[in-house]
């Protein structure tokens, strides 16, 4: 069966989405990166659109769908590389994917996910247990 | 039915909405009409030319035709941008549908000259 390779790249994830998205890839693509996000601790994900010629509201529903599973994950998501004849199909559908970030390519949908971990802010400190209790 | 868009030259986004309206009603066609049939065409009127999608099914049919087509109305737990959605990406939209006698869309799209 097809599979959408998933790169590690530093913290973030990145997929390359290279053929036509079809229901059960969609799905499956939505699996493994669950699993991944959950094994590898990934701050961000990059999901790269660009090969994509059609983008219907089932597959811009698994995208949203995509971004809002790593959110409670602790990741960021950014679509790139959304073809212009896709993003006015997309809005005209009535599909805006208002829940997810976007950037016009890799780069500089990279340096939205640094920024995005900046922002975060520092590792926080480990949690090691309740401070001893004064005899 | 990309390279048949394609070799009638309509233009990239005018390919890209039909052929995603294309894929919205063929998922209703399966997902409410237990599966159907789509016959596609060119057709000419005068100088336009273009293409005609008719997609039928068997289903259950849809008793009100105005509510189904609301975005947001859905029976299946999608977002139902599917009926609604795909008249917005098209020229031409007709349904035609009662309880009992399924469904028939058809869509067409000029070409732009």
């Amino acid at each position: 069966m097809d599979q959408i390779p998933i790169l590690k790249l530093g913290d973030f994830l990145l997929v390359t989405i290279q053929v036509e998205l079809h229901d059960q890839l969609a799905m499956t693509l939505q699996d493994d990166l669950t699993q991944k996000l959950s094994r590898t601790h990934a701050k961000g994900v990059l999901i790269d659109i660009s090969a994509l010629e059609i983008v219907d509201s089932f597959i811009g529903r698994s995208l949203a769908q995509i971004a809002g599973i790593a959110r409670v994950m602790d990741a960021t998501t950014v679509l790139v590389g959304m073809r212009p004849a896709v993003a006015i199909t997309l809005v005209e559908l009535g599909m805006p994917l208002k829940g997810i970030r976007t950037a016009l390519n890799v780069d500089k949908g990279m340096k939205l996910l640094r920024n995005a971990q900046e922002e975060d802010g520092f590792d926080e400190p480990a949690f090691e247990g309740d401070p001893p209790l004064a005899p | 039915m990309l390279e048949w868009a394609t070799r009638l030259a309509f233009g990239v986004v005018d390919r890209t909405k039909f052929v995603t309206a294309a894929s919205e009603l063929g998922r209703n066609a399966l997902v409410h009409g237990r599966g159907g049939s789509m016959l596609i065409c060119e057709v000419s009127e005068g100088a336009k030319t273009g293409l005609r999608l008719v997609f039928t099914d068997s289903g259950p049919g849809i008793a009100d035709i105005q509510r189904a087509m609301k975005d947001g109305f859905s029976t299946a737990n999608s977002m139902g941008l599917g009926l609604g959605g795909a008249q917005r990406l098209v020229n031409e939209f007709n349904i035609a549908s009662a309880p009992g006698a399924g469904t028939t869309v058809t869509v067409t799209q000029w070409k732009r000259r």
